[in-house]
């Protein structure tokens, strides 16, 4: 490629590129950590992998679709503008914020519910059956989810609407060293770190937390300690699920294309991601889940981006085979 | 023993054969993407065909006999158009396919339509290899070597650029076809293609690829696209602050284009079969019945479909005993025939020469610019 720019301008202008990478890298690997972190939470207390998670980001996903079609509908972002300025045409940024925030809530409370449906119907009843039993019981349940939501929503794509239209890229730099950031990006990035530090609160200095950790390290024992080991497995079913849930409507709200299908790919690869940074510890699937953002993003740019969808894979196959308990991960020794 | 089998036959053939041997209707098939990323495509093209049919059975039909369509969905997936294909001939006993939009489910269905001898019309598949599975397999629409070679043309003479981009799905046959010919014919007529870069249908991250498309500066980027895809890659390279005019071709025509990309499609162009402000009166009467039948205005692919249609029906009406090979020679032979998106002739090879409509996306709405022969 023969390019006009003088040398120096040559250099700074691929740093740029390189950086640029760098960001999208990370915002996409903030949308796998919101996902991983719920995969990873069920997986550390269960030792469940929930395929049917995936499933639950994409029910999160349109839960926001219907919800900011009902706000935008019957203009009730208007209404919470009002709220909060006393004047309706104040401020539409800050309301749409609130606007975003109020459908990331419900939601997440949607899916909450559904969580703690499946774990109800679903997997409660196979409480002491061989693990592999569970496993084939989350495949299922993510199929049926996958087409019932076929079903209800139809198939075809819808367009999420947008709520951040007004919102212009912020911009670092000019000319050739022009750098993009979008703030929804950064949202869902800062959201990803401050959920995860929330988690990390919740599992070690809470009760509910020691509850949950008490179940995952032997789960009869704990339950004859006195710990209501089923409503600690179904509050961490929930919080997992809501987690999804919130994922899926940020990931919409940035790539504003909602279908029943739109959670098995980014379910899969938050699994690898997951694995990655070691399953069953929450500050490791975010790690687990940035490497694959950024790896991603630099394979697109610099490499080919034809295999971007088999390079989570091909992590996941080294690292099983390399370092099996991932990156931030104990080796646990399987008891027999 | 024997005489019973032979009763029972005898019963049998009395309860079955009259269905069989004259059924009251002529039954055709369709395979569509009624569902799926390419939903609009296939519901489209289906309301166009079903137009079609309609007309034709208030008219009386073909040789006294109803016209019957049986639709089979394939959600988008080539696999499916396979299946659905074989359903239709098999079981249906359809005696003519019509379908598909996307060039890559054209070709999984049309070597069962041959092996079958069942003519089979694509509407409009655009890829070249799909007529080549053999005699059976036609198509109404132009050919990506030419909508290729209109869109090169389009992007030299009429916005003046030298350096254009390419972002090509490696999914779809349709859009690695035609960025083929638009590179050929673009670096013929001495542009250069500043970069080349991919993309798999389905994604919904762009970012990096129209990272490396912005160092590169191009003039203008090539998308070859279908809309869904399109309509977020136009949103993500808006937000990375690229300007320039995206281009395109037929598979970006949908009313869900402007619902995905919104004003970022502003400063866009595609080529397309035909435009809606077509004056001709043709286009004007067609645009009036389907929007009297579906309260929706009918885009390129609804045309297509109802071109497919009439070809299919005239050609039945020069047969003698409806046969499918008679069928097939009758659709071989169409010549000058006129329907709303041109005159159609089918040429040795199946295909048919038929001029292209250059459209510029505005504000959701698209504005005709100018028609290229080939």
């Amino acid at each position: 490629m023969i390019r006009s720019q003088s040398p120096q301008h040559l250099v700074l202008g691929d740093m740029a590129e390189f950086i640029q990478y760098i960001i999208n890298g990370l915002s996409q690997g903030g949308t796998y950590a919101l996902i991983a972190l719920g995969y990873t939470m069920v997986f550390g207390i269960l030792q469940l992998i929930n395929f049917a998670h995936g499933e639950v980001y994409m029910l999160g996903a349109f839960a926001g679709y219907y919800t900011s079609n009902f706000v935008l509908s019957h203009q009730l972002n208007g209404k919470i503008n009002a709220l909060m300025n006393g004047a309706a045409d104040q401020s539409t940024t800050a309301s749409a914020i609130v606007t975003g925030v109020c459908i990331i809530v419900v939601a997440m409370v949607i899916c909450a519910l559904i969580g703690f449906l499946v774990e109800r119907l679903a997997y409660r009843p196979l409480r002491g059956a061989p693990r592999i039993n569970l496993l084939i019981t989350a495949v299922g349940v993510s199929l049926f989810f996958q087409y019932s939501g076929q079903l209800l929503f139809g198939s075809d794509p819808k367009a999420f609407p947008d709520l951040f239209e007004n919102l212009e890229p912020w911009t670092i730099g000019s000319d050739d060293n022009i750098l993009y950031i979008e703030p929804l990006k950064v949202f869902v990035f800062a959201t990803a770190i401050l959920l995860m530090l929330i988690l990390r609160h919740v599992i070690f200095n809470t009760r509910l937390g020691r509850a949950m950790r008490a179940v995952s390290f032997n789960h009869d024992l704990a339950s004859l300690m006195g710990i209501p080991t089923d409503r600690i497995i179904a509050a961490t079913f929930m919080m997992g699920s809501a987690l999804a849930g919130a994922a899926g409507v940020m990931v919409a709200m940035t790539y504003p294309k909602v279908e029943p299908l739109m959670g098995s790919m980014p379910g899969l690869k938050a699994f690898c991601a997951a694995v990655l940074g070691g399953i069953g510890n929450v500050t490791g699937a975010v790690l687990g889940s940035f490497i694959l953002g950024l790896a991603e993003a630099l394979l697109s740019g610099y490499g080919t981006p034809t295999y971007k969808d088999a390079l989570a894979f091909a992590i996941l196959i080294l690292i099983l085979l390399f370092k099996p308990s991932g990156i931030l991960g104990v080796h646990r020794t399987e008891k027999v | 023993m024997f005489l019973r089998v032979l009763s029972i036959s005898a019963i049998l053939c009395a309860g079955l054969c009259p269905t069989s041997s004259y059924s009251q209707t002529i039954k055709v098939g369709e395979i569509g993407s009624m569902t799926g990323s390419e939903a609009t495509f296939g519901i489209s093209t289906h309301q166009g065909i079903e137009l079609a049919i309609k007309e034709q059975n208030a008219k009386g039909g073909v040789k006294g006999k109803k016209l019957e369509l049986i639709n089979v969905d394939n959600q988008g997936k080539p696999e499916e158009a396979a299946i659905g294909t074989t359903k239709l001939i098999t079981q249906d006993k359809v005696i003519a396919v019509l379908g598909e939009v996307a060039s890559s489910r054209s070709l999984a269905m049309a070597p069962i339509a041959q092996k079958n001898k069942i003519p089979m019309i694509s509407p409009s598949s655009t890829n070249p290899k799909v007529t080549t599975i053999g005699d059976y397999i036609f198509r109404v629409c132009f050919i990506d070597p030419f909508q290729g070679e209109v869109m090169a043309k389009f992007a030299a003479e009429t916005l003046k650029v030298k350096k254009v981009a390419i972002l090509r799905d490696v999914k779809s046959d349709y859009s690695l076809g035609l960025s083929d010919y638009f590179k050929a014919a673009f670096v013929k007529g001495g542009g250069e293609i500043v970069v080349d870069q991919t993309y798999s249908s389905g994604d919904v991250d762009f970012n990096s690829q129209l990272t490396s498309i912005r160092s590169k500066k191009p003039e203008v980027i090539f998308i070859p696209g279908y809309y869904t895809e399109v309509g977020l890659i136009a949103k993500q390279a808006r937000k990375l602050g690229i300007k320039v005019p995206l281009l395109g071709g037929d598979g970006w025509d949908s009313t869900k284009l402007y619902e995905i990309g919104g004003k970022s499609l502003n400063n866009s162009y595609f080529s397309n079969h035909y435009s809606k402000d077509d004056q001709a009166p043709s286009v004007q009467t067609f645009v009036k019945n389907y929007e009297a039948a579906y309260k929706a205005t009918p885009d390129g692919l609804a045309a297509m479909g109802y071109d497919a249609a009439l070809v299919l029906i005239a050609a039945m009406e020069k047969t003698k005993n409806l046969t499918p090979k008679e069928i097939r020679d009758a659709i071989a032979s169409t010549k000058d025939f006129s329907a709303v998106t041109g005159k159609i002739s089918i040429d040795d090879k199946r295909n048919a020469r038929k001029p292209a409509v250059d459209l510029e996306v505005k504000d959701g709405k698209f504005l005709y610019k100018s028609t290229v022969s080939p």
